[in-house]
């Protein structure tokens, strides 16, 4: 009796989990297929729901049109400085966190998870009118400086996090077998932290390729792709439209299979 | 005890040495966060506070007698009070079928994480594929015989359906953020707890309400915190959806900004914002906190 309802229980769950499974990924497979059609196909109606009409006609229309390709190199270009520098300055602090107790610590950390209280809109409006009275407005520049302040705070509880899971006694042993602290962390403590590290880049890209607030009101010519397409909405052509979600979707499908370990380990533990 | 007071020499020079240390290490991102978010954040009140005639509440006045504002308040309002509660539910539920380790269990968890690397204007778009009125559920309800003729989802004049379409999309591309949260949580519950709660003949219900419930709180808590108060960002996914056939906080601000060219209206939009995700955080945070005396240790 009792071992039947526990097997009833497991098939409710799997029924949930399929059902739960095809509700994310209908609108995947939607846009993927509407983005692989002939125009003829992404017009008609009824629709196609399996592919038949394959090809890349709306592909090929997407990335011909004005300012695409640039504003792909653009959304990379703004991803990559803010990755770089996130690490670059994020990394020391999350190690400071994760290895010493120290004065103001505390109050340094709770700072940072605040920070997350605080929309992105609010910062993005002054800095689009400091951005204009300096003169890095309508730059990659501009938009990689709001979204580094963004992602930092989250880059540097992460890495901390990360340390922190890592055994200090290595690094002392290193110490004592003729490292200093720099070489101990250097030889040590990051190879070890690296796939977290880069678990928490991959991250920061994510956030930086998919914000579209900032982006669309920081830039008016050197648009990045979600700005451009955002601005470009009403005007575009449905094809144009559907190929462009699709191209800004699909990292996602790459990204998740490779971060989806940490996210749940660390960045559900930072997250709180 | 005396040790102590006999600590070798070198181990304590060393550490003085080092005492300075973490101050280095973290001292570039607090100069960061102070010039990139402290000092805008500041500058934001005062643009939404003083124009060319100095201090006051023009911006203020400007915003809410523009019709859109109490528009674009209500359907801020409404797409929350729908999504947030339903992709709680969602959420948990998602967070414990993961945790129930289920065979295949790998394939779900990579499946139920992608939104979260989903920007909110790719899920606009996706579901405007969906929704049109020309679209896929209308190829798909016809196929079925729901419907003789393709029905208008993204009807502009209904403000009810609007508010139901880009709901679906927000609880499609947001519940995962949740739940990865819960989750977390979850794994942090030791399951002999929940085992024992079996032993004693709890059903999976009174499992979930008198165990893992209570012990879920703190992560509860954050969940609803922060997704509270992204949810008063919501922007993309509305004009993806909407056209121009409704206005949030967020797009109100966009406008004022990017089209208007008015940026003391589009900071006051953007403090209104952070005053409701404030004062929504706050709401949570009063309304689960656990009284002392039933604090578990």
């Amino acid at each position: 009796m009792a071992l039947q309802r526990i097997r009833i229980g497991r098939m409710l769950a799997y029924v949930a989990a399929l059902a739960i499974s095809a509700f994310i990924l209908a609108p995947i497979y939607f846009i993927t297929l509407s983005a692989f059609s002939t125009f003829d196909a992404v017009y008609e109606y009824p629709k196609q729901l399996v592919p038949k009409d394959v090809s890349t006609d709306s592909m090929s229309l997407f990335l011909n049109a004005d300012g695409i390709v640039g504003s792909l190199q653009r959304s990379a270009y703004v991803a990559a400085i803010t990755i770089v520098v996130c690490l670059a300055i994020g990394t020391p602090a999350g190690y400071a966190i994760a290895r010493f107790a120290f004065r103001g610590g505390n109050s340094f950390q709770l700072a940072l998870v605040s920070t997350r209280a605080f929309p992105l809109i609010i910062i993005a409006v002054p800095l689009a009118v400091t951005y204009l009275r300096v003169g890095i407005d309508d730059t990659v520049y501009g938009v990689a400086m709001a979204h580094i302040a963004f992602t930092l705070p989250l880059t540097v509880l992460v890495t901390a996090s990360v340390f922190a899971g890592i055994s200090y006694e290595l690094e002392e042993a290193a110490m004592t077998l003729g490292c200093n602290r720099l070489s101990a962390f250097r030889r040590v403590a990051l190879p070890l932290a690296l796939p977290g590290v880069a678990a928490s880049a991959i991250f920061v890209f994510v956030t930086s390729w998919n914000e579209v607030f900032a982006a669309a009101i920081l830039t008016f010519s050197n648009r990045t792709l979600p700005a451009q397409l955002l601005v470009a909405l009403d005007a575009s052509p449905l094809p144009h439209r559907l190929a462009g979600g699709f191209f800004l979707l699909a990292p996602a499908l790459v990204v998740i299979f490779f971060i989806r370990k940490y996210l749940l380990t660390t960045w559900g533990r930072v997250a709180r | 005890m005396t040790t102590i007071a006999h600590e070798p020499a070198p181990l304590a020079r060393r550490k003085r040495r080092w005492e300075g240390l973490p101050y280095w290490l973290i001292l570039p991102t607090v100069i960061y966060i102070g010039l990139f978010f402290v000092w805008p954040m500041i500058q934001g009140f005062g643009l939404a506070l003083k124009d060319e005639t100095g201090w006051g509440l023009t911006a203020f006045r400007t915003m809410v007698d523009d019709a859109a504002f109490s528009e674009a308040m209500s359907f801020t309002f409404l797409l929350i009070v729908v999504i947030v509660p339903i992709q709680f539910v969602l959420a948990f539920g998602m967070a414990l079928l993961l945790n129930a380790r289920l065979r295949g269990g790998g394939v779900f968890l990579y499946i139920f994480l992608l939104p979260l690397a989903i920007s909110d204007l790719a899920a606009g778009i996706a579901w405007s594929a969906i929704f049109t009125e020309r679209g896929y559920l209308n190829t798909i309800l016809e196929g079925v015989r729901v419907v003789d003729i393709p029905f208008i989802f993204l009807d502009p004049t209904s403000t009810t359906q609007l508010v139901l379409v880009v709901a679906v999309a927000e609880i499609w591309r947001s519940t995962t953020f949740m739940m990865v949260i819960l989750f977390a949580g979850l794994q942090g519950i030791p399951r002999d707890y929940v085992e024992a709660a079996e032993v004693f003949g709890a059903g999976f219900f009174q499992r979930v309400r008198h165990v893992i419930f209570p012990m879920l709180k703190p992560s509860i808590q954050v969940a609803l915190l922060l997704r509270l108060i992204f949810a008063f960002e919501v922007f993309a996914v509305v004009i993806a959806l909407t056209g121009s056939g409704a206005s949030v906080l967020a797009s109100e601000a966009y406008k004022w900004q990017a089209t208007n060219q008015n940026e003391h209206v589009a900071a006051a939009y953007s403090v209104v914002i952070l005053g409701l995700s404030l004062a929504a955080a706050a709401v949570v945070l009063v309304a689960l906190r656990t009284p002392r005396e039933r604090r578990l240790r």
